[in-house]
């Protein structure tokens, strides 16, 4: 009997010793280069007289899904000589092996028709190394919002393939800028992300600044000065409607939303001193947050509306500070060299943006929200104002250029550029521009 | 008594049979193991299976050359004339024979070093015709030892069994996989972004069943994040294989577990 248990003692032992016997390797390291995509251009199925005109339509879309996951710096979109399907086949059944040749990892197809007046786009995307389809979508609008439709299939593409929202369904709200530089006309402008429908809503007859977008839905706040009294405005950009939130006496600056949409934050001076107030959109009732002999400015909520970050010059040198909402707690988390401004808490709630000035120049940086791990993505000559995409993976900024006495040469431009801080791009705009904001996702 | 001895004995034989049974890895086709065979000593190089150094081969193969000059010419008396018993022994002289001491206590480390490896092999290693190029040529041992080593394939392949990879074959096969995974960026780092995936491999490193072990969590609410991860790793595997694994000892790697963690690089 003993004999047999420890036999069966023996034989656990030894098949268990055997399951361990499985080799593990950890793999803690990838590469970072941009995942190469086939964008198929989108077939029409038709071939009416509206065909052609469809045609044009499906590869425009096509070329807009192409720069848009190209500037994300995350893909690289193949050359669509080196295709070697056709698009409609592509769509049905595409050759997998073939694809594999030119180095697709993942395939775009898709296809295009117009009904009665609705535009209908249908897309698949395709994993090429695993030979299966990893998602299929289709859309139906009007036909004068194809551009739209371009951008929800890049953030649904963006989305499948690297698990974070995307950002380019967005629009940027931005200040244009025109004329000498000591009398710019400056007028309210919103634009696609990408540049596209760019659309003024104001006449430039009175000076605005620090548009901010809603986190929540598409209204926006900015300043204005009217008979040079400061005034804070809200604008529904779908209605068009506007309207005025308060008058406030001496320097006021940069309003903007709570997280909620129901608060805006800024900051104004009051009796000389500079200090930051919340306003309840519903109430219009004005709260103090902070009481400092110092000028604290550019508040911004942290996304849970728990904390908010400001900076101010109370050590001597303009600082990065963090507080409670309700002023209580504060902190000051940046410590470098060098002066620190315009922080704005990452939607993500990871990180915040901020504009440092060190010997002379300027630069775009971000660090986590306890003030460490700075890291400076951009250096220039003079740029500011980042605001964030609703993904938290880009930054918009503007910069300007050095102008000589009599203000020539002087350009301001809108910049983009991502947390690796290597993908810098310029968002061209029809004429100069400052002071961006980014929107979130209309089509959340 | 004897009746309740006899029932004690039956019902723990029912319950020692059914625990066994019940355990998973019972049922599990058992991997084949070749014995284990004790090791004395062990170099981290012959671990890590450095590569045979081409400086040293060339040394050696200028020895052998010498060697079967040697004795082709059939000329000893060279070394006889070096040792002269009467010679007066000048400061120089004395310099040359302490080295001549050394050299002569060199065999014995090689002797230790060898030690891993059965009788049989050693008989195979040791050759004394060779004590001349092993001396102060610490790394042309090495290489030496190695690559006899390598034809003693049975044995030396039991041990790895228990080894695993060398480092230097896990580390071939790791940078062959880093260069190949795209790691998703959008992932969120406060996650746990571990990926295990079992692999069934060929011997020529291609990929023939790939499993991911957390399957579970690819459609756990919350967890999307987790699916564009494995996706991302199971496009490494695709895009890289055949994977490199050694030429040799197909048994010990021909299942794989590779972990891929994105935690790391993503938080920097």
């Amino acid at each position: 009997m003993k004999n047999i248990l420890l036999l069966i003692f023996l034989l656990v032992v030894f098949f268990t010793k055997s399951s361990f016997a499985l080799i593990e390797i950890d793999i803690t390291r990838g590469n970072l280069n941009p995942l190469p995509v086939a964008v198929s251009p989108l077939y029409v199925e038709s071939k009416s007289s509206e065909a052609l005109k469809e045609l044009k339509v499906g590869s425009e879309i096509s070329k807009i899904i192409e720069t848009n996951l190209l500037r994300s710096g995350l893909f690289n979109p193949l050359e669509e000589d080196s295709f070697v399907q056709k698009p409609d086949i592509a769509h049905l059944k595409p050759r997998f092996e073939d694809w594999k040749l030119i180095k697709a990892q993942a395939l775009i197809t898709g296809k295009i028709n117009i009904d009665d007046d609705k535009l209908r786009v249908e897309f698949r995307l395709w994993d090429v190394l695993a030979a299966k389809e990893m998602m299929a979508l289709a859309f139906t609008t009007v036909p004068n919002n194809w551009r739209r439709i371009a951008h929800i299939i890049t953030d649904k593409v963006y989305q499948r393939l690297t698990g974070e929202e995307g950002y380019f369904d967005t629009r940027i709200i931005y200040v244009s800028e025109k004329g000498p530089k000591n009398q710019r006309i400056k007028k309210l402008a919103i634009m696609d992300q990408d540049g596209a429908n760019t659309k003024y809503l104001t006449l430039g007859n009175e000076l605005v600044l620090t548009p901010r977008f809603n986190p929540t839905n598409q209204m926006v706040t900015y300043m204005s000065y009217f008979r040079n009294l400061p005034r804070v405005y809200l604008l529904d950009i779908e209605t068009g409607v506007q309207e005025v939130v308060g008058e406030f006496p001496g320097m006021t600056f940069a309003p903007r939303f709570s997280p909620d949409g129901k608060k805006i934050i800024m900051s104004f001076a009051k009796d000389g001193n500079s200090d930051i107030f919340t306003m309840n959109l519903e109430t219009r009732v004005v709260e103090k947050i902070t009481e400092h002999p110092a000028i604290d400015t550019s508040p911004s909520y942290s996304p849970d509306g728990k904390y908010i970050c400001f900076n101010s010059d109370r050590s001597g040198f303009q600082q990065i500070y963090k507080m409670r909402s309700d002023g209580s707690d504060v902190k000051r988390i940046t410590f470098g060299q060098g002066i620190y401004g315009t922080p704005v808490w990452s939607p993500r709630g990871d990180l915040i943006a901020f504009t440092k000035m060190y010997k002379g120049r300027f630069y775009i940086g971000v660090m986590r929200t306890d003030g460490s791990g700075e890291r400076l993505l951009t250096e220039n000559y003079y740029q500011e104002a980042p605001s964030w995409s609703p993904n938290g993976r880009v930054l918009i900024f503007y910069r300007e250029t050095k102008s000589g006495s009599q203000g020539e040469g002087f350009s301001a431009t809108l910049w983009s550029i991502d947390l690796t801080g290597y993908n810098e791009r310029l968002i061209e705009t029809l004429t100069d521009a400052s002071d961006p904001s980014w929107s979130s996702l209309l089509s959340k | 008594m004897n009746r309740s001895i006899f029932l004690s004995v039956i019902f723990h034989i029912i319950v020692i049979s059914l625990t066994a049974i019940s355990f998973p890895y019972m049922i599990k086709k058992p991997i084949d193991l070749p014995p284990i065979i004790s090791i004395e000593l062990i170099q981290i190089s012959d671990i890590t299976n450095i590569p045979y150094a081409p400086k040293a081969k060339k040394i050696l193969e200028k020895i052998k050359k010498e060697k079967e000059r040697v004795v082709s010419e059939q000329a000893p008396p060279k070394i006889v004339k070096k040792e002269k018993p009467d010679a007066i022994p000048l400061p120089k002289d004395a310099k040359k024979k302490k080295k001549i001491k050394t050299k002569k206590q060199n065999p014995k480390k090689i002797e230790s070093e060898i030690k891993q490896v059965s009788e049989f092999e050693k008989k195979e290693l040791f050759d004394p015709d060779q004590i001349a190029a092993l001396i102060d040529k610490s790394k042309v041992e090495t290489a030496e030892t190695m690559r006899k080593s390598d034809k003693l394939t049975q044995s030396q392949d039991k041990n790895f069994v228990t080894l695993g990879l060398t480092l230097s074959e896990e580390d071939a096969l790791k940078a062959q996989i880093f260069g190949c995974w795209s790691i998703p960026l959008g992932l969120p780092y406060n996650e746990n972004l571990l990926v295990r995936i079992k692999l069934k491999l060929k011997t020529d490193g291609t990929v023939i069943k790939s499993e991911i072990l957390d399957h579970v969590r690819m459609n756990t609410p919350g967890q999307g994040f987790y699916k564009v991860l494995a996706e991302s790793a199971l496009r490494a595997i695709r895009l890289c294989q055949p994977l490199r694994v050694p030429t040799t000892g197909y048994d010990r790697w021909k299942d794989l577990q590779l972990n891929f963690d994105a935690n790391e690089m993503l938080k920097g």
